[in-house]
């Protein structure tokens, strides 16, 4: 049941996280969002510090904001002070982690995490912390219901903004002209990343999270064309990635989070060797004096 | 406070030979960061960084010691196969380079993970200590340690400034290099290495997570103090050094604590200052510039409305409302009135019962901007054939950074006309 319970959770968080990654991989702010998910740990702690528990709402919603500020830091700083984008990103989310491995240092007595959870999380301890209500009904692990609930909210989003995200990542000009807010939608867009990140942080880790925003998705944008069906790719190969990566990481004994990315990264040289090389294959065919002739 | 003098006055061995090292692992990563900052592929060393773990565990799973030279040469093989990787997946599929690189820096870095935590499950006893590795422990930089990170340090200083010349024209123009027969394929095979080398050495003080900062934001920072590169190179070497020394003391003073985040968090702050207070280029000073720039025209606008409205009634140096001057031409009042302030304080205009009126200074300035929009609305039409009814806005924008030398070859030029393309007459 402890191993269903870890799988579950796991895909749940994979599914929500390749939903949005399709979008930051076609959008080429694949890095944005490494940055968010490093940056939005200072909200974290400091939501922490605060309220004293991490399920809170307060929590989510603290480092969400931090999120969308982190995107706009890093704009203020390539247009304002004219850094150049890849620096003005490396050098923001970079501060902020810093800052926020600082605090999980200087408050470890008082908050409940701590640098090996920053950096691959604690998805092993899912089962332990069960949800029981005050009549004492055992409802099952909590951090399922945290997973579901993001889910059902990144679902919603992408019904309700599907056609505005569609349009603003492939042809902003246009979407501009026929009135649909670029900048409203990528800040939502940001904001729907740090939420996840932050509900999806205890359990695979800050680092972690950018793997299973990116891979699921990349490996799906390799094996088709369309958006509908690289995000429904992305959830399917984000429930595989989640079921094998449990078992390596079992039988090595090593983190499960870990695991989940060794596996997705193998997942995705497979399929980038197979398409390289039946391009390979195709080109050769084309170009054979036989078929020429 | 007790703990900063005992310190810095250096008594103990140990705190010189990890002083040492930190500074130079820290201003060796900087130095050769400016390059990787120049080239802009600043996040490629985020990507090095965090691929180097699984060749630290590769390499101590394999020889079973912490040897760190063993381990430099395992880091040292994953962090370039990481950069192969992304440059395979770049060229060969229709992925972009952020995607790859956010890949890729994640993948290794969970291998990495997944082994670091199976070491860790194992019991080995040796492995106590891999995971500083992670977030950087200055405190280790002693012994032989110390005297192979610091050789490595010295390599990398040795590389730059031997090869300073031809890195700059390749960081700037690749094309320039080819075509002067610089060897380019070599001299970017040789800036790869000395990346992922200088992310291999900076890891013992910072740590594999924050290390692109070291190699990003001390060349950030330098970048707003000059233009020179050299003068930048050596700027990001200095101010790197420092975060290194404030790392070394964080690391005496809280042996617990991890090292890189407070070099991090050091020379971050270094570099919001630069962004923020730096001279020419930093926000402060855009912004003044900016402003000045906006009160310059805002001026000049005013007095030469005051000229128009002078022209048409044949008074020039009749006292005017502001209410006139709205009429002649609309201005945010707010600017209008602090606008009629300054040049009044100026001495172009004087101020009586709320009504403004040119001085003799005022008005020959004001008459000069006129003479200039009339001059060059005459050129546009004359010789770049432009109509008439479009060469008003141009004017408008040029009259403000016309020089006397400009002036005086225009009215050469046009052989000092009496009037504009509409008619109006020019004022000499």
């Amino acid at each position: 049941m402890d191993a269903f319970y870890i799988i579950a959770t796991a895909s749940l968080f994979a599914i929500s996280c390749s939903i949005l990654g399709a979008f930051l991989i076609l959008r080429k702010m694949a890095m944005v969002g490494d940055a968010i998910s490093h940056a939005v740990l200072p909200g974290i702690v400091i939501a922490f510090l605060f309220t004293g528990s991490r399920d809170s709402i307060t929590m989510i919603i603290g480092a969400g904001i931090l999120g969308v500020f982190t995107t706009f830091l890093i704009e203020f700083f390539h247009r304002r002070a004219r850094l150049q984008a890849d620096a003005a990103i490396g050098v923001t989310f970079t501060w902020l982690f810093a800052l926020g491995v600082i605090m999980v240092s200087l408050f470890a007595g008082q908050i409940d995490i701590d640098q090996d959870c920053v950096l691959y999380g604690e998805i092993a301890y899912v089962p332990l912390d069960l949800w029981i209500s005050e009549s004492g009904i055992n409802f099952g692990p909590r951090a399922l219901y945290v997973a579901s609930g993001i889910l059902i909210i990144n679902l919603i989003f992408l019904f309700i903004g599907y056609k505005q995200l569609y349009i603003t990542t492939f042809d902003p000009q246009y979407a501009a002209t026929i009135g649909v807010g670029v900048t409203l939608w990528n800040y939502l867009l940001m904001g729907s990343v740090s939420m996840t990140t932050v509900a999806a942080f205890e359990s695979v880790g800050a680092i972690l999270i950018v793997a299973l925003m990116v891979v699921p998705s990349a490996c799906a944008y390799l094996l088709t064309q369309r958006l509908e069906q690289m995000i429904l790719l992305g959830v399917l190969i984000s429930i595989f990635i989640s079921v094998v990566g449990y078992y390596l990481a079992a039988m090595i004994d090593g983190s499960i989070a870990g695991g989940i990315v060794t596996v997705s990264g193998c997942l995705f040289l497979m399929i980038l060797l197979t398409q390289v090389l039946k391009k390979r294959g195709a080109k050769t065919t084309v170009s054979s004096p036989e078929n020429l002739g | 406070m007790e703990l900063f003098f005992e310190f810095f006055s250096f008594q103990d061995a140990s705190i010189i030979s990890v002083v040492i090292g930190s500074i130079l692992l820290t201003s060796s990563s900087a130095v050769v960061g400016t390059f990787t900052f120049l080239k802009k592929k600043a996040l490629l060393g985020d990507a090095v960084a965090h691929a180097v773990l699984p060749g630290i565990c590769l390499a101590f799973i394999l020889s079973g010691t912490k040897n760190p030279l063993i381990l430099i040469i395992g880091a040292f093989i994953t962090g370039w196969l990481s950069l192969i990787t992304i440059d395979f997946i770049g060229s060969r599929t229709k992925l972009k380079e952020d995607t790859a690189i956010a890949l890729v820096l994640s993948v290794f870095f969970g291998v990495g993970i997944l082994m670091l935590t199976s070491i860790q499950h194992s019991g080995n006893a040796a492995q106590t200590g891999l995971d500083s590795f992670l977030f950087g422990n200055a405190a280790a930089l002693i012994g032989t340690d110390l005297i192979v990170f610091a050789f490595v340090s010295l390599v990398l200083f040795g590389v730059v400034s031997l090869l300073f010349k031809e890195m700059k024209i390749l960081a700037f123009d690749p094309s320039f290099a080819q075509v002067i027969g610089l060897p380019v394929k070599t001299l970017e095979l040789v800036l790869t290495s000395i990346t992922v080398l200088a992310v291999v050495t900076g890891i013992q003080a910072v740590g594999v997570v924050l290390m692109a900062a070291m190699l990003i934001t001390p060349a950030a920072a330098a970048r707003f103090w000059t233009q020179n590169v050299l003068h930048m190179t050596l700027i990001a070497g200095v101010l790197g050094a420092f975060s290194g020394l404030a790392g070394a003391f964080v690391s005496y003073s809280a042996p617990t604590m991890p090292t890189g985040p407070w070099i991090v968090m050091v020379i971050s702050i270094i570099a919001l200052i630069s962004f923020f207070l730096a001279p020419k280029r930093g926000i402060l000073s855009r912004n003044l510039q900016q402003r000045s720039l906006r009160h310059l025209i805002m001026d000049e606008n005013l007095l030469k409305e005051l000229y128009h409205i002078g022209e048409k009634d044949n008074t020039p140096f009749k006292e005017r409302s502001i209410a006139a001057i709205m009429r002649e031409r609309f201005f945010p009042e707010g600017q209008l009135k602090s606008g009629l302030i300054r040049l009044k304080r100026k001495g172009f205009l004087v101020n009586k019962d709320g009504r403004w009126k040119f001085t003799q200074l005022g008005y020959e300035k004001g008459q000069r901007m006129v003479k200039l929009h009339r001059l060059w609305e005459l050129y546009l039409s004359e010789y770049l054939k432009i109509a008439p009814d479009h060469v008003h806005e141009d004017a408008e924008t040029i009259e403000h950074v016309i020089t006397p030398e400009l002036e005086a070859r225009l009215e050469k030029m046009l052989a000092f006309p009496e009037t504009d393309p509409h008619e109006k007459k020019i004022p000499y």
